[in-house]
C-alpha cells in the first residue's frame, strides 16, 4: 500500500551527528552539536535545574493535564523575563502567552497562526540569509511563501545592515519578518543597538511584521535584560509583534521542550479573540504542552533564591563560552593564521561562523575528526580547554594548505 | 532613545495601523464545551456536586490517581541523573519499542517492519497520522471517523486539510452499536478511504463491537480497500486486560489485508495526561518499506516540533521494560478498569431498585470511561440548575466522577429527571 512512500532524505545536522558518533579517533572534536558541554565536553543539566527537579520530587504532584494555554507559572514567568517585569504590554493587559512544544512549537503554532490570520493574505515570510535550517521547513509547511533578506556578509563575516534595510525596505508593505532577538544562528551575529533602531525604523515604515525567534535570552551576553534589548525596543515602538520564547539552552531543558509563544497585541480588547484562536489551533496539535519542562522552569522562574541562581548557572555559560572564543582568537592570531579573526569575539552566542569553505570543512573532518556543519559554523559550546590547541591548529592547517 | 513625546505620537500612530490591520479580522473562536462544564462546577457551591465531565480517572475519594509504579520509576530516574539532551525526532528508542509490543503484542511478526514514532501523547500521534495519510494516501481521501466521536477527531484532521464525515455507529434506541448502519456505510464509500477505529472503550459512548462484530467490521474495511486507523487512548483501561483491549487492532494485522496505522496514548493507562506520551505507528509490509516509512514521519515531525518530551517517554520505558515495575503497572491498570466496572454495576443497580421504567442495561453493557446514558439536553441541564451534576449535553458521563460515596445520589437525581 505504501509503496508510493520514498526514501525521504536524511537532516544535515543528523548526519554529521551520526558521522561524528562512529568516530573513534581520540582527538576527534564536536563542533556541530547545538548543545551546551561544560570543559569536559559533557552535558550540563544546571545546578538550579537539578534544584528544582528535588522540590518538585518532594512535592509529590500529579501528571495531571495542563490547560490548553499551558502552565501559568512558567508562561507568566517568562512573560516577565522577555518583555521586563514593567512592560507596558504586560500592564496594559496586551500579551497572550500559551505554552509550547519549546522553540519549534511556538514557531510552528505562529507560522499556522499566521496562515490563517496574516493581513495582507498573501504575504509572505522574510528569513534571514542564512538562518536556523528549521524555520524555512516549519514556515513553508504552513504554507507560507518564503523569501529571504541579506544579513550576513560573507567578507567581513558582520552584519550587510545596508543589505538588510535594503532588502526590508523593497519589500511589498506589511511583510513577515522572522528576526533573532540575539544571538543569531547560525552566525552569531547579532545587530547593534543603532542597527536595531534602523530595523526598527524601516519597519515601520513598510509595516512589516516582526516574528522575533529567541532561544538564547540570558546565554548570548549573560543578562537577560540585554539579550531581550530588540525585543523590547519593538514592544516600546508599538509594534505587535510574536515572540517564540525557548528554555532549550539557557535553561538546559532542551529535550523537557520547554517554550513559549507570545502575541503582543495593540489593545487588550484583542486578547480575547487571538487567545481563542490560538488555544484552539494548538488544541488540534498538541491539546496541551508537556507539564515536567514547565514546572521546572516555572519553579525557576519564580522562586527569587532559584532565580538568582539561575542567572549565576546562565552566566557561567556564556562565561565560558566567551572564554573559548577569545582563546581561540587568540590562539589563530598567535599562529599567524591567515584572515581577520576578529569575528570569534565580536560573534555572539553559541554559534560562530568561521568563514571556512566546504573544502576546507570537509578536510577537517577527514584529516583531523573535527565536526563542524558544511557553512563553517562551530558550535562554540564544543570547544574546551582540552581541544582548544588542537582546533586552532587544525584551523590553522586547512587555512594555509 | 527617542523622546517620551515622539515616542507617544510614534505608538498612537502605529497602534492605530496595528488596531485596524492585523489583528481586526480575527474573530472569537468557539467555546469549549467541556472547559465550559468545568467552570459552572468550580462556581456552584453546593457540596453535592459532581463534575461528570472529567476525562482524566479520579479514585474512590474523587482525586487524582499518580500510579505507583510511575512514581517509582520517576524517583528511579531522578536518582540516576540523567542529562536533557534532545531525543532523536521519532523519539526515546527504549520507550517507541515497548510501546509497540504492548500495542501489537510482544511476539507479533509485524514488530521488524513497523514505522513507528514517539507522539506528543494521542492528540500528536492522530496529528501525525493525518499529515501522513494526507501527503501519501492516494486520491486525497476522507476520514470517516463514528457517529458520535472524541470532539478533537474532526478539528484535529480537519487541520490536516482533510475532510472528516461521520459513519452511523451508535444508536441511541437501543445505545449500543449500529453494526448494520456502520458496515453499510464503510461498504458504500469509494475504495481506499480512511476508517477511524477506536481500539477499544470507544469515547464519547462507552460502546465497543464484541469480537465478532469486530470480525465484520474487519472485512467490510478489507474488502473495500480502507486504511483502518486506530486510535488506542484506553489500552488496559477497557476491560483490565491490555491484550484483551488490543484485540481488534491485532487481528486486523494478523490478517496482514487492510493497511493499519495506530496513534497510542499513554495518558490514561499510565495516568501520563499532562506528560505528552504516545505513539504514532505504520505497520510495513517488508523491512526496506519500515526505512522509507520512518524517513517520511521525521520529516513530519521536525517542523512541528522537532523532537518530543523525554520525561515521561522515560516513566513509561522504564515502567514497561522493569518487569517489577510492568506487573505492577498492569495491576493498577486493572484497579482503575474494576473500579469503573464496579461504578457501572452500582448506578445500574441503583436506578433498577428505584423502580426506573427507563432500561439502563447499557450503563453496564458499555466499557471504559464514558456512559452515554441516552439524558436528553433538557435532563442534562436539570441535573446541572436542580441537582448541581454536570455533564456534557450529549448525556455522556465520565465514571471516573462517580464514586461508593456519590454514586447514590447521582442515580437518584438520573431517576428524578427521568421519571
Amino acid at each position: 500500500y505504501f509503496d508510493n512512500v520514498p526514501q525521504a532524505p536524511a537532516d544535515g545536522i543528523l548526519q554529521l551527528s551520526v558521522l561524528s558518533k562512529a568516530d573513534s579517533n581520540s582527538r576527534k572534536v564536536d563542533l556541530g552539536v547545538g548543545a551546551y558541554r561544560d570543559d569536559n565536553g559533557k552535558p550540563w543539566v544546571l545546578p538550579v535545574v537539578r534544584k528544582a527537579e528535588q522540590q518538585l520530587a518532594q512535592e509529590a504532584g500529579d501528571h495531571e493535564y495542563l490547560g490548553v494555554g499551558g502552565l501559568p507559572a512558567l508562561t507568566n514567568g517568562a512573560q516577565k523575563l522577555i518583555f521586563g517585569a514593567d512592560s507596558a504590554a504586560i500592564r496594559e493587559q496586551r500579551v497572550y502567552s500559551i505554552q509550547t512544544i519549546s522553540g519549534t512549537g511556538a514557531n510552528m503554532v505562529g507560522a499556522v497562526f499566521l496562515k490563517q490570520f496574516k493581513q495582507p493574505t498573501d504575504a509572505a515570510v522574510y528569513i534571514s540569509k542564512p538562518t536556523w535550517g528549521n524555520h524555512r521547513n516549519i514556515f513553508e509547511t504552513a504554507g507560507h511563501e518564503v523569501r529571504e533578506y541579506r544579513y550576513c556578509n560573507y567578507s567581513t563575516l558582520g552584519l550587510d545592515i545596508d543589505g538588510m534595510l535594503s532588502d526590508l525596505r523593497a519589500a511589498p508593505r506589511g511583510q513577515i519578518i522572522v528576526l533573532h532577538a540575539c544571538a543569531h544562528n547560525p552566525t552569531g551575529i547579532d545587530p547593534t543597538a543603532e542597527q536595531w533602531a534602523q530595523i526598527a525604523d524601516v519597519m515601520q515604515e513598510r509595516a512589516h511584521f516582526p516574528f522575533f525567534d529567541c532561544a538564547y535570552q540570558g546565554f548570548a551576553t549573560g543578562n537577560v535584560d540585554r539579550d531581550a534589548y530588540a525585543i523590547r525596543l519593538f514592544v516600546e515602538r508599538g509594534f505587535e509583534l510574536f515572540v517564540c520564547e525557548s528554555f532549550a539552552k539557557n535553561m538546559g531543558l532542551y529535550g523537557e521542550r520547554t517554550g513559549c509563544l507570545h502575541a503582543v497585541v495593540a489593545s487588550s480588547a484583542r486578547v480575547a479573540a487571538v487567545s481563542s484562536q490560538m488555544n484552539r489551533l494548538s488544541r488540534a496539535t498538541i491539546s496541551t504542552a508537556s507539564a515536567y519542562g514547565a514546572k521546572i522552569a516555572g519553579k525557576v522562574l519564580q522562586d527569587p533564591e532559584l532565580y538568582n541562581e539561575w542567572i549565576e548557572n546562565m552566566e557561567l555559560m556564556s562565561a565560558r563560552i566567551m572564554d573559548m572564543r577569545t582563546q581561540l582568537r587568540a590562539r589563530l592570531e598567535k599562529l599567524g593564521t591567515p584572515g581577520d579573526w576578529s569575528h570569534v569575539t565580536s560573534q555572539i552566542g553559541m554559534f560562530s561562523f568561521t568563514g571556512l569553505n566546504l573544502a576546507q570543512v570537509e578536510r577537517l573532518r577527514t584529516e583531523f575528526h573535527m565536526y563542524l556543519t558544511n557553512d563553517g559554523r562551530i558550535s562554540v559550546a564544543g570547544l574546551n580547554t582540552g581541544n582548544i590547541d588542537y582546533v586552532a591548529m587544525a584551523i590553522d592547517n586547512v587555512v594555509r594548505n | 532613545m527617542i523622546s517620551s513625546v515622539v515616542r507617544a505620537s510614534l505608538l498612537r500612530r502605529v497602534v492605530g495601523i496595528r488596531a485596524q490591520s492585523t489583528w481586526t479580522q480575527v474573530k472569537m473562536g468557539p467555546p469549549d464545551a467541556i472547559l465550559g462544564i468545568t467552570e459552572a462546577f468550580k462556581r456552584d457551591t453546593d457540596p453535592r456536586k459532581m463534575n461528570l465531565g472529567v476525562g482524566a480517572y479520579r479514585t474512590d475519594a474523587g482525586s487524582p490517581f499518580v500510579l505507583d509504579s510511575v512514581t517509582q520509576a520517576e524517583n528511579q530516574l531522578l536518582h540516576e541523573k540523567l542529562d536533557k539532551e534532545y531525543l532523536p525526532i521519532t523519539g526515546l528508542p527504549q520507550f517507541t519499542r515497548a510501546a509497540a509490543q504492548l500495542a501489537y503484542g510482544s511476539s507479533s511478526p509485524v514488530l521488524d517492519r513497523l514505522a513507528i514514532t514517539q507522539s506528543i501523547s494521542g492528540t500528536g500521534a492522530l496529528r501525525i497520522g493525518g499529515a501522513f495519510v494526507q501527503r501519501f494516501c492516494e486520491g486525497t481521501p476522507t476520514v470517516y471517523v463514528p457517529g458520535p466521536s472524541w470532539g478533537n477527531h474532526k478539528a484535529v484532521f480537519g487541520d490536516c486539510g482533510l475532510t472528516v464525515k461521520p459513519y452511523r455507529y451508535y444508536d441511541a434506541k437501543t445505545r449500543g452499536l449500529d453494526l448494520e448502519g456502520m458496515l453499510e456505510d464503510l461498504s458504500n464509500l469509494p475504495r481506499g478511504q480512511i476508517v477511524l477505529l477506536h481500539a477499544c472503550a470507544h469515547n464519547p459512548t462507552g460502546v465497543d463491537p464484541t469480537p465478532d462484530q469486530w470480525a465484520r467490521i474487519q472485512s467490510v474495511v478489507e474488502e473495500n480497500g480502507h486504511v483502518a486507523f486506530f486510535d488506542m487512548a484506553y489500552q488496559g483501561f477497557a476491560t483490565g486486560d491490555t491484550d484483551r483491549d488490543a484485540h481488534a487492532l491485532r487481528t486486523f494485522v494478523e490478517a496482514g489485508r487492510a493497511p493499519v496505522v495506530l496513534a497510542q496514548s499513554f495518558a490514561k493507562n499510565m495516568g501520563l495526561y499532562g506528560e505528552r506520551v504516545g505513539t504514532f505507528s505504520v505497520v510495513g509490509a517488508s523491512r526496506d518499506e519500515r526505512a522509507r516509512l520512518e524517513s517520511q514521519l521525521k520529516i513530519l515531525v521536525r517542523p512541528m516540533y522537532s523532537n518530543p518530551p523525554v520525561h515521561g517517554a522515560r516513566i513509561a520505558a522504564r515502567v514497561l521494560t522493569d518487569p517489577e515495575l510492568r506487573s505492577l503497572w498492569l495491576s493498577e491498570v486493572k484497579l482503575m478498569a474494576d473500579r469503573i466496572i464496579g461504578m457501572r454495576v452500582a448506578l445500574r443497580s441503583r436506578l433498577e431498585k428505584l423502580g426506573s421504567s427507563v432500561a439502563w442495561n447499557h450503563i453496564t453493557d458499555q466499557i471504559g470511561m464514558f456512559c452515554f446514558t441516552g439524558l436528553t439536553a433538557a435532563q442534562v441541564d436539570r441535573l446541572a440548575q436542580e441537582f448541581h451534576i454536570y455533564l456534557t449535553r450529549d448525556g455522556r458521563v465520565s465514571m471516573a466522577g462517580i464514586t461508593s460515596a456519590n454514586v447514590d445520589y447521582l442515580a437518584d437525581s438520573i431517576h428524578a429527571v427521568t421519571q
